[in-house]
């Protein structure tokens, strides 16, 4: 497997420098008439639906819809692209590191079969990333049930956000793997260990956007919960909760941003199934490839996870 | 015999503020906001507190509310030491301060429930919510959130709010101050009607010498600060009801207008910062 990934390279890598200067140029030409082209197609397009506009009387709102998406997507179109080229241009001038076209052939011979097991060490990438899914998820979920609350119990008391502030500004620009050593020390193995990592990188922004949504809660809504003589179980429901919910969501994606960040270098560290220490295999396996192709799957997921924060954030937000 | 003369005493002192002291404790060093502050306020009177801005109009409404406490002097209602807020005596604030969050009926509901949950069932509470959004007009946009209505809108619903709690008290702080002159006139006229079916007493702050001569039984106005006071109190002896285009033309009107600039732009002036 290993052999075959750098014969796969090598052909690329030998290349002499005119024919790999050649193709750099072939490749900067080949985004050219694309981003060239798309204007021009563009214009022959909005003649084509005059035309039949003319011809069927109808501006089409469909056809309206599609120019509109379509100029919509070539910028990040074109950003792709550059990446693209840039990628094969400097895959061209080193060594050893693949190319988008042999990356995208080992992708696909990766992806068709994601779930399956040879045996502990040897598993799909789809269990790959589920188990490290798995660990941010526990992680997260426990930073999440200790660090929410907190953060309202910070906002909401003076006294509580003095006497946690040295604490909280002295831990919070510790290095999440610093904490690694103390974990395997306390939970004598490495899972928990990882978990132990999230959780206490993943806690700060939790705790510190919910503190500060708690604190800035206008004083006129504060005052009507006085002059109404609410319970303080009304004030956190009606009142504080609603108006902190943005500020917790935001803590949230922060959080779950980081924890993803971190999962990776804890599991490079603590081993197992997980596409941190995937990746690590990997590159004792000199599979290059697959190490690109694990970056593109660590931004993909995270992309996703903050996708899906933002709906959720939406769903509950009140404007 | 000595009961009735209680009663009667309490009546003539339903609010009142004794020798109010206030002084704020700021960066930059304290401040004596107010001095000596006498007050004495009728059952069922409608009083306005008119006064040049930074006079410690407000700080009187919000001791009177307690949302503040004087540094020295003494507060009652109904015969009661005023300690901290309480559902008897309800705001009607500057800016609404209506919970975005809710539609207009939860937002006058939550002060509903507050004060009538322990006593009535649900559908009382309900019924008593539509009850004071209904006088103030807006039954068709109880499910509407507050920024979907208009300012003027908003402060309907704060109105409501506040009279929906059957306060013994209503505070009202510059209420129709942030509305155009169209919305607040045709407030204002609510207002008079709604006070005259509730009849509860009545405190508001202005700046708007209209809306105090036309709303008014009794106008305190009060003195620049620091260390700002009572400088006269006019009683407004006008008829009642009242029509805004009537007393346009009203002599007396008149007079007690220019009482009230006099005092504000001749005695009183405020020197333009």
């Amino acid at each position: 497997m290993t052999t075959l990934s750098i014969n796969s390279t090598l052909p690329t890598a030998d290349n002499n420098a005119e024919k790999s200067v050649e193709s750099m140029a072939s490749s900067v030409d080949a985004t050219k008439p694309v981003a060239a082209a798309t204007p021009a197609a563009n214009t022959d397009y909005t003649a084509a639906s005059a035309n039949k506009a003319l011809t069927s009387q109808k501006p089409s709102a469909f056809n309206k819809s599609m120019r509109q998406f379509f100029a919509w997507m070539i910028p990040p179109l074109m950003g792709l692209g550059l990446l693209i080229a840039v990628w094969t241009l400097i895959s061209h001038q080193s060594q050893g590191l693949p190319g988008p076209v042999s990356t995208f052939k080992a992708a696909v011979i990766l992806f068709s079969d994601p779930f399956y097991i040879n045996n502990p060490n040897d598993m799909g990438i789809g269990w790959n990333i589920l188990n490290s899914l798995q660990r941010v998820a526990t992680g997260f979920g426990m930073a999440a049930l200790v660090g929410i609350p907190l953060g309202f119990i910070i906002g909401r008391y003076e006294f509580m956000s003095r006497m946690t502030a040295p604490i909280i500004s002295l831990l919070r620009p510790v290095s999440p793997l610093a904490w690694l050593p103390i974990g395997l020390l306390v939970f004598k193995a490495a899972d928990p260990a990882a978990i132990w990592v999230i959780f206490i990188s993943a806690i700060w922004p939790m705790i510190i956007n919910t503190a500060v949504g708690v604190s800035k809660v206008p004083q006129d809504y504060m005052n009507v919960a006085k002059v109404l003589n609410l319970s303080e179980w009304k004030v956190v429901t009606k009142i504080l909760f609603p108006y902190v919910l943005p500020y917790m969501m935001t803590g949230v994606r922060l959080s779950i941003g980081v924890a993803w960040l971190v999962i990776v270098a804890a599991e490079m560290l603590t081993g197992g199934v997980g596409i941190g220490f995937w990746v690590w295999d990997e590159w004792n396996n000199l599979n290059v490839e697959h190490i690109i192709i694990a970056i593109v799957i660590v931004g993909v997921v995270g992309l996703l996870l903050e996708q899906f924060l933002i709906q959720i954030a939406k769903r509950f937000s009140y404007e | 015999m000595e009961k009735a003369h209680t009663a009667k005493v309490l009546d003539e002192r339903y609010v009142m503020l004794e020798n109010i002291n206030m002084t704020f404790v700021t960066n930059k060093g304290t401040f004596e906001a107010l001095k000596d502050v006498n007050l004495n306020i009728k059952e069922g009177e409608f009083v306005s507190i008119i006064g040049h801005s930074g006079c410690g109009k407000s700080t009187v409404l919000n001791m009177i509310a307690g949302l503040l406490t004087p540094t020295s002097g003494n507060l009652f209602c109904a015969g009661r030491e005023i300690a901290k807020p309480g559902p008897e005596r309800a705001v009607v604030f500057q800016n609404h301060s209506l919970l975005p969050w809710l539609t207009c009926f939860e937002n006058v509901y939550l002060a509903v429930d507050r004060v009538f949950g322990s006593k009535e069932d649900k559908a009382q509470l309900n019924a008593r919510t539509k009850a004071a959004l209904e006088l103030v007009g807006l039954s068709h946009a109880t499910d509407k959130r507050p920024n979907e209505i208009s300012g003027g809108m908003k402060q309907r619903v704060g109105i409501a709010r506040a009279l929906a709690m059957e306060p013994k008290v209503l505070l009202l702080d510059e209420p129709f101050g942030a509305l155009d002159a169209l919305t607040r006139a045709g407030l204002q006229d609510e207002l008079m009607n709604i006070m005259a079916k509730s009849g509860c007493t009545a405190i508001m702050v202005t700046h708007d010498v209209d809306e105090a001569v036309l709303l008014s039984d009794k106008i305190v106005m009060m003195t620049n600060g620091p260390a700002a006071t009572i400088g006269e109190v006019l009683p407004v002896d006008l008829a009642r009801p009242r029509k805004r285009l009537e007393l346009a033309e009203d002599t007396h009107y008149n007079h007690l207008r220019s009482e009230v600039l006099t005092f504000l732009y001749a005695r009183h002036a405020k020197k333009v910062a």
